[in-house]
């Protein structure tokens, strides 16, 4: 059978425009719609997990100044801060959003491969943040049993949110797994099967490339939180021991016999590692597009890009054990897992060393998409270098329960990630609603962001070499600690609260936008990827109205020698424009 | 956590290895014209195929994962192991019968005969439905026999096994469902075929997943 991709193949694939205001905004099966719709209600989500944060922190920096607030509140505050920003808020919109906006503009398609599907993706999803919501309001509260939702702890009786809490949190885990399944499914199907003619895989943009190896990753890693939750919900309602050991809670016996809590450990962290790569590569694929559209340069050694990208993938499920050094291992898995997580670290430098050098003489427009571009550069080598600390067996073990953990994995994968986020959706802004956003808002709202963070979460990490341990709701009286820590908890928090209220700003510049901003030039970055070349702005239902695009080049033909503009879009045939070190030489 | 591991280092080897025998020798930077770059297009479009591997996938680390737990779990002190039911072994041989009817069914769609794929999908159907009920009885001579889910380890993951296993024949159940009515209703004669051939590379996985279980339970 020749080459026929499904692009190709109009008739096969039914694009009725959608008649009604419920087919078109509400029951949509178009991929930028259901794009809108995740990304809509991650970021719903992440603001309530971003308050809970600032209640954390009113704790911390003001000890039992705030008589809402007690113990079981604090750890209730933890367990939801933590897993919504993790799987509801960023897994959710780098894989729901991005992936559902970009992948099939990017790769010249008129829509996911299954459109139903991807609805009902979006549709789920959305049933399990309304079940993780309710568990706000149910009689003992939201679980507080920790992000890791470690057992015995639990399910068992003192925690917070033992009896209903916890429950519909493995349920709306369970249920959030199969709404990821069911997208993830499309978006590898539609990078393999639906790209438009000449896009070969090696011509994809790296955000496409970061989308699709963190849905492999996803669709490989998910299915162990399943099991774990699975399990979870057994030993909590019909009493299995699958991780419950014998053990018996203000003299009352669980009646539960021998299971092993290592064992969900071992499930959990199995998911969990990946996850960590699930947020960072796309992250490491939109940020490459960022700062290659906006230095007009090629993205520096294209292919090393994509291959670290597979390896680090790869890589990522042979590490999960370094969550689990503190929990007792056998000195040799201990020095594996300090290897392999090590070793990770080559192609995630091949990556940043990529980055930089794409900047090198590039011709840097410091637009709002690129400050945040660049930042995401800064976080994400601190949050690194700490990871070396981490990585290994004998450092991890003083520092694993303090706050230098708290620092590290929040430069690395909450401020890294998120900076990437607000790039994104700066980037994209202009094509998604066909307005601009005011630049002078947007700068205020990068520096106050970047500058915040760092006074955050650069003062933990002297915290954590202090060790003021985490976790805690309150110090007591732990004499190791400098009086001058609680000074520094005080900082901290008073930046926390700065920071959530700069993202006031973002809002702002939103509604500003929408209401009166000016309409968006249809490329304003002067951008060579596909999305940026469609007939209307915002690409209408189908994208690409009556013909479909032909690839013709990669997507990083910027400044070619002997050109005229300083870029050639991937559509833009090769007769009619050199390309590339084959005829414009001198790179 | 080996058999995860095992099982999904060779996946993930297989696809990397594919992605890089993609990339290896291309040279992105240089612009060709569509029709020689589309002459190395990777694909036949088939995107159900592709998805169903893509779904097999998830399907083989779940289980997988399961099973790592199972061994995992086993070695700790309190396990006694299951004595199986003996009704397992005819559940076994009907569900070998469903996938050898379905192979033949895909056979009779594929070559054309489409007047045999109805009785094809009916008997199908039956073996399978037959299938899900023996587990159901064995589940029950378990209880009655005073061996619950609760009783033991090896009993908490037989019962696990057993229903996670039987959900995904429901799933695909739902399938063959939609490919039955389809038959009997005449219509789409290509849809069903289509329908026929995915289903078949389902059941071959799931009687497979089934005889890695049981052949693990047997053993321990």
């Amino acid at each position: 059978m020749g080459y026929v991709a499904i692009a190709d193949r109009d008739h096969e694939i039914e694009h009725h425009d959608p008649q009604t205001f419920i087919t078109k905004y509400v029951w949509s099966q178009d991929h930028k719609v259901i794009a809108i719709q995740y990304a809509g209600t991650a970021i719903f989500v992440g603001v309530i997990a971003l308050i809970l944060s600032a209640m954390m922190r009113l704790q911390l920096g003001f000890p039992d100044q705030f008589s809402f607030i007690n113990p079981e509140n604090y750890y209730q505050f933890i367990t939801m801060h933590g897993m919504i920003m993790v799987i509801y808020l960023l897994t959710a919109l780098f894989l729901g959003g991005f992936g559902n906006y970009l992948i099939p503009l990017m790769c010249g398609s008129r829509d996911m491969v299954f459109p139903y599907m991807n609805m009902l993706s979006y549709w789920v999803y959305l049933l399990s943040v309304i079940i993780l919501l309710i568990s706000f309001f149910v009689p003992g509260g939201s679980t507080g049993a920790g992000w890791t939702l470690y057992p015995p702890q639990a399910i068992m009786p003192g925690t917070p949110g033992v009896d209903w809490g916890i429950i519909l949190m493995l349920a709306s885990l369970a249920v959030f797994i199969v709404a990821f399944t069911m997208g993830g499914l499309n978006y590898v199907t539609t990078v393999l099967q639906a790209r438009c003619r000449g896009m070969t895989l090696m011509r994809m943009p790296l955000s496409v490339w970061g989308i699709f190896m963190a849905t492999i990753l996803g669709l490989l890693a998910f299915p162990a939180l399943l099991v774990s939750a699975i399990m979870m919900l057994l030993d909590k309602t019909i009493m299995t021991s699958f991780f419950m050991p014998a053990i018996s809670s203000m003299g009352v016996d669980s009646g539960h016999t021998g299971g092993s809590p290592i064992l969900f450990q071992h499930l959990f962290w199995f998911f969990g590692h990946p996850e960590v790569y699930i947020v960072a590569l796309p992250a490491f694929g939109i940020v490459s597009d960022l700062l290659s559209t906006h230095a007009r340069k090629n993205i520096f050694g294209y292919r090393m890009m994509v291959w670290a990208l597979i390896a680090i993938g790869g890589l990522s499920f042979i590490v999960w054990a370094h969550h689990m050094y503190v929990s007792g291992m056998n000195p040799y898995f201990g020095f594996f897992f300090a290897t392999t997580t090590l070793i990770i670290a080559v192609p995630t430098a091949i990556k940043v060393y990529n980055w930089v050098l794409t900047l090198w003489e590039g011709n840097i427009h410091l637009r709002v998409p690129m400050l945040f571009a660049i930042a995401f550069i800064f976080t994400f080598i601190h949050g690194g270098l700490t990871g070396l600390f981490l990585g290994n067996v004998t450092i991890d073990l003083p520092l694993s329960d303090t706050y230098f953990v708290v620092a590290h994995f929040h430069m690395v994968m909450g401020v890294s990630p998120i900076l990437v986020v607000f790039g994104a959706i700066y980037h994209w802004w202009p094509k998604i609603t066909g307005k601009m956003y005011n630049e002078t808002l947007g700068k205020w709202h990068f520096w106050m962001t970047f500058l915040g963070t760092y006074s955050i979460y650069l003062p933990m990490h002297y915290l954590g070499f202090a060790g003021v341990p985490r976790r805690y709701f309150a110090m007591g009286n732990t004499e190791f600690m400098p009086e001058s820590a609680q000074d520094l908890n005080a900082w901290i928090t008073m930046s926390a609260l700065f920071v959530a209220a700069t993202q006031v700003l973002f809002f702002i510049n939103v509604i500003w936008s929408l209401t009166r901003g000016p309409k968006a030039d249809p490329n304003p970055w002067d951008a060579t990827t596909l999305e940026w070349q469609t007939p209307d702005t915002p690409p209408k239902h189908g994208n690409w109205g009556h013909d479909l695009p032909e690839c013709h080049r990669w997507a990083y033909d910027y400044s070619v020698p002997g050109y005229e503009d300083d870029f050639i879009p991937q559509n833009v045939a090769a007769d009619v424009a050199p390309a590339g070190r084959d005829h414009g030489g001198a790179h | 956590m080996e058999i995860g591991l095992i099982v999904l280092a060779i996946m993930l080897a297989t696809l990397l290895g594919w992605l890089l025998r993609q990339s290896f020798n291309a040279q992105p930077w240089i612009a060709e014209p569509v029709e020689e770059s589309a002459s190395q297009a990777p694909f036949n479009a088939r995107p159900k195929l592709v998805a169903l591997t893509a779904f097999l996938a998830v399907a083989t680390s779940f289980f997988a994962l399961i099973l790592s737990a199972y061994s995992l779990r086993m070695e700790l002190g309190d396990w006694i192991p299951l004595t199986e039911p003996q009704l397992l072994w005819f559940n076994t041989a009907v569900l070998v019968l469903a996938s050898v009817a379905f192979q033949w069914t895909r056979n009779v769609a594929v070559s054309g005969r489409a007047s045999q794929i109805k009785p094809g999908l009916l008997l199908t159907g039956v073996l399978t439905s037959a299938f899900l009920v023996g587990q159901l009885i064995a589940w029950q001579q378990l209880n009655a026999s005073g061996q619950y889910i609760t009783s033991n380890p090896s009993n908490a993951f037989f019962f696990l096994l057993t229903g996670v296993h039987g959900l995904h024949i429901l799933g695909g159940m739902y399938v063959w469902a939609r490919a039955t009515v389809r038959a009997f209703g005449g219509r789409d004669a290509a849809a069903v075929s289509h329908s026929v051939e995915l289903c078949t590379i389902y059941w071959h996985f799931l009687l497979l997943v089934w005889l890695i279980i049981f052949g693990l339970i047997l053993s321990t």
